[in-house]
């Protein structure tokens, strides 16, 4: 059945599923949101805790999230996987690198006998809510300021820069959106803190958290308008039917308005990310986390669906415009794109059994009788 | 040209986060059906000290899992880091168990991670003992999809080339997935781990019972501990002979250099004890040992289930042996420079537009394509893995299988008979074992990847092509990045595992 599916078919649905799967990781990086805010709105151990307990029951969730990610890149699109990864190297080992040390910080920071104290598990936290998710954002942004790559007839990469991929940080574009991203998952952080987390003769504690998700979204909404604007007006790579790429003035505005219903996912979750944190910051709302979360889900995938359809290569090269991806030239076989189409209608099944058990774990928030003990985090 | 500085170093690489990580998987996989054995026991008889016992061995199962995720992500990364060359030539066939790993195993290790630690209080006992099962299951099936992965590029079935694409594709799922190798690669791995699980219980339980405290709770996780690795040790030895006997027909190098075999020979012998001659290089007349004590007959069985069948030697594999039908490397390597010299003029054909030449240059590729690989060698003897290393490693493999099973049955049998307090010496034995087994499940690890050396993936792609084209020290400098990290959090997890198990179930 699915193996009667034209090739390109293919692509764009594990475009579309690559996106989906970017986009969930974006809301899930509420988990790193909630590690920069740490510090900031807990005024002492108990409610660090109250923090650290309620992210520590979904950090996995966001973690192997990211490692799907790659393994689907990997199995749908394996010449960019190779041309990133092995390219842009530097940049992908520091996010690495982040979320190494993240994953042992919820278990080990309150153990005694730790090594290295729980300020240092904290900070580890802090760095991979802000390096990471700074630096991933920096790599998205590549997508639409393009790479320094060369690929030869035998499809090796060589990368042109010596910073090999740390460059993309120092465009403005690309620290721009990087940063949006941090400081939208800070606001996702709070909205879903308020969500979990029983205040109960805590009201200074909540009020800080419901304020931060304010001052987080004012923080952002620079850097996203910059990014937007900037979006709109920049020359977008593009191929026209022969595969040859070329600059095109106003790709990306081009692209929102070939694809109405793209820019209308674009607009609805901003609208949506903006509602979560009215609801959450002026109207003593729980539920901001879902509006916020489908908002930055549906922003997601605007910002990956403008990247990769409409004849643009999703990864560009500026070094050399032909050797730039496209979802057509840097995906698997027919044959591996239909099995992995059949292994990928369980997706459904994973996200039922994640939703039931979510339902069943924050059932009842996560309150000061949670943290005591040496069961809690 | 290859940078054979920027390849060691990437090996290095992979080496270690692979051995580091490969510290805490096996604990995971073995320790999460035994914390699911215990809770079982819990759950049907209703006592409270198998919950607290439970809770227990959940504690430092939690320990361990958290450096295992973090090691573990960089090893699905590494391949596009420092192996690009790699990943897009076998992309096709390679990324599809790692994806299939995210979605069918790691959710249900995530989800019902959360739920098993945090659940106790929010989630009825069933659903609870639900999770516990779940997270097993999720680990393990995990397991199976890398060791897929591993176990392709150790037999790289159900695939051909593409000149177009200039990479191998996927012809057929499920010749990948139930490829002898690759099963032989998950019930082993797997085996093997269930065993280390039960030694690291029982490691812990030993020196509750020498320091004469927490008795009761140390026997009764003994006895479940051993059951458990007496019937996988059987599995593990049924399924590890399985494993020599699929390499003798899909790596029969691999098979020589384990056994120290230089010379082939009908009714061939194992080796049980051996010492090697250091001096002993591939097609010289040294006597290959400087001691050994041989079965008679064994390796025959073993490899060809027939005693007196023909096993080839190194020098055999190397260098021919037309009697045995075996062609040498010297020929593949001919066949192989000659495929990558018709695949260059076909891409040059296409670019060019002449479709003549193209079709030409292809009718010439096509029947040298299988030693494709070969042709990228630099000698005859670079098929030769390190015989040293796999050969001292395999045998510190399978010595400890052997005593692990006489290990397992005592503490079963003194444990059962309530006098397992009284043998001392065997005590301090089992506070040895769990440390035992763990060199020998990477000792494992050593035989199956320094054994297929110099193959990335077997007879197809040798490593010095698969991998990334970045100088060597960026990846020197993650190598050590990689060290310093990976130690930090190990001396960590050791320090907080430690305390852990003084603290005992106490106020779980």
């Amino acid at each position: 059945m699915i193996g009667n599916l034209d090739t390109a078919l293919l692509q764009q649905i594990w475009w579309i599923l690559g996106s989906v799967v970017g986009s969930l990781f974006l809301f899930l990086t509420f988990v790193q949101g909630g590690q920069t805010l740490l510090w900031q709105v807990s005024a002492d151990e108990e409610e660090k805790s109250l923090i650290i307990n309620s992210l520590g029951r979904k950090w996995e969730l966001t973690f192997t999230t990211l490692v799907l990610f790659g393994g689907a890149l990997f199995a749908a699109f394996p010449k960019f996987y190779a041309t990133s990864f092995g390219g842009a190297y530097w940049v992908w080992i520091l996010i690495l690198f982040t979320f190494i040390v993240q994953a042992v910080s919820y278990e080990y920071r309150k153990k005694p006998d730790n090594l290295l104290g729980s300020k240092v598990y904290e900070t580890f936290l802090f760095i991979n809510g802000s390096v990471g998710i700074l630096l991933i954002g920096a790599a998205v942004g590549t997508f639409f300021t393009g790479s320094n790559f060369t690929l030869d007839d035998f499809n090796r990469v060589t990368w042109t820069n010596p910073l090999r991929g740390l460059e993309a940080a120092f465009s403005l574009f690309n620290l721009s959106l990087g940063l949006f991203l941090v400081f939208n998952a800070r606001v996702l952080g709070a909205m879903y803190l308020v969500s979990s987390i029983d205040f109960s003769g805590r009201p200074q504690f909540e009020a800080r958290v419901r304020r931060s998700c304010l001052i987080s979204l004012v923080c952002a909404l620079p850097f996203l308008l910059y990014v937007l604007v900037s979006l709109l007006l920049m020359d977008g790579f593009g191929f026209d039917q022969t595969g040859k790429v070329s600059m095109v003035a106003g790709k990306y505005l081009g692209n929102l308005l070939a694809m109405p219903g793209v820019l209308g996912l674009l607009l609805l979750g901003l609208v949506l990310v903006v509602w979560g944190v009215v609801s959450t910051s002026f109207m003593n709302g729980t539920r901001g986390i879902w509006f916020g979360g489908l908002g930055t889900v549906l922003v997601g995938l605007a910002v990956f669906f403008t990247a990769g359809f409409n004849s643009t290569p999703f990864y560009p090269s500026k070094a050399d415009l032909q050797s730039s991806l496209t979802i057509y030239n840097a995906s698997s076989s027919h044959y591996t794109l239909t099995a992995m189409t059949y292994v990928a209608l369980v997706i459904p099944l994973v996200l039922a059994y994640i939703a039931w058990v979510w339902r069943q774990m924050d059932a009842r928030p996560i309150s000061a009788e949670d943290i005591e003990g040496r069961k809690a985090y | 040209m290859v940078d054979l500085g920027m390849v060691n170093w990437a090996r290095a690489q992979f080496a270690l986060t692979a051995m580091y990580h490969w510290l805490f998987v096996p604990l995971t996989l073995g320790l999460s059906f035994l914390c699911a054995f215990y809770e079982t026991i819990y759950v049907r008889t209703g006592r409270e000290e198998w919950k607290r016992l439970t809770k227990f061995w959940m504690t430092l199962f939690g320990i361990n899992f958290a450096i295992g995720v973090a090691t573990g992500i960089i090893l699905e990364f590494e391949f596009g880091t420092n192996w690009s060359n790699y990943s897009w030539m076998v992309g096709d066939i390679f990324g599809a168990p790692l994806a299939v790993e995210g979605i069918v195993a790691f959710f249900l290790e995530a989800t019902f991670f959360a739920v098993m630690f945090f659940g106790w209080d929010r989630v009825s006992k069933n659903f609870h003992l639900f999770s516990t099962w779940m997270v097993a299951v999720g680990s393990n099936l995990s397991a199976l999809w890398i060791l897929v992965a591993n176990g392709w590029m150790q037999y790289p079935a159900g695939m051909a080339f593409n000149p177009d694409t200039v990479r191998f594709e996927m012809q057929n799922f499920w010749e990948v997935l139930f490829s002898p190798v690759a099963m032989a690669k998950f019930t082993h791995t797997t085996s093997t781990s269930f065993m280390v699980g039960s030694f690291f219980v029982i490691t812990v339980s030993c020196w509750y019972l020498l320091k004469g405290r927490h008795i009761e709770m140390a026997k009764k996780s003994i006895v479940v501990a051993s059951v458990f690795g007496i019937l996988s040790t059987c599995y593990a030895a049924w399924t590890g002979d399985e494993s020599a006997f699929v390499n003798a027909s899909t790596q029969p190098m691999k098979l020589a250099a384990y056994e120290g075999l230089y010379d082939g020979e009908r009714g061939a012998g194992i080796v049980a004890i051996g010492i090697l001659n250091p001096a002993k290089q591939p097609g010289d007349k040294l006597d290959p040992f400087a001691f050994e004590m041989k079965i008679p007959g064994l390796l025959s069985l073993l490899a060809n289930r027939d005693l007196n069948s023909f096993v080839p030697g190194i020098n055999d594999l190397v260098y021919g042996n037309e009697q045995e039908g075996i062609v040498g490397v010297g020929t593949m390597m001919e066949k192989g420079k000659a495929a990558i010299g018709d695949l260059t003029a076909y891409k040059a054909a296409k670019k060019s537009g002449d479709e003549q030449a193209a079709q030409a240059a292809l009718a010439r590729f096509t029947p040298n394509q299988p030693y494709l690989g070969y042709g990228y060698l630099l000698s005859p003897e670079q098929t030769v893995p390190p015989v040293a290393t796999t050969f001292y490693t395999f045998h510190i493999m399978v010595f400890f299988g052997v005593l692990a099973l006489v290990l397992f049955a005592c503490f079963l049998v003194f444990t059962v008979k309530d006098s397992i307090a009284e043998h001392k010496g065997l005590l301090w034995f089992g506070v040895a074992s769990f440390f035992l087994a763990m060199l020998a499940s990477q000792s494992g690890w050593v035989v199956a990847e320094v054994g297929r050396q110099p193959w990335a993936i077997q007879g197809l792609m040798p490593v010095n092509v698969a991998t990334t084209n970045i100088g060597a020290g960026s990846v020197q400098t993650t190598f050590f990045m990689f060290l310093a990290v990976f130690t930090l959090l190990l001396a960590a997890e050791i320090k907080i595992m430690l305390k852990q198990i003084k603290i005992g179930p106490e106020g779980l």
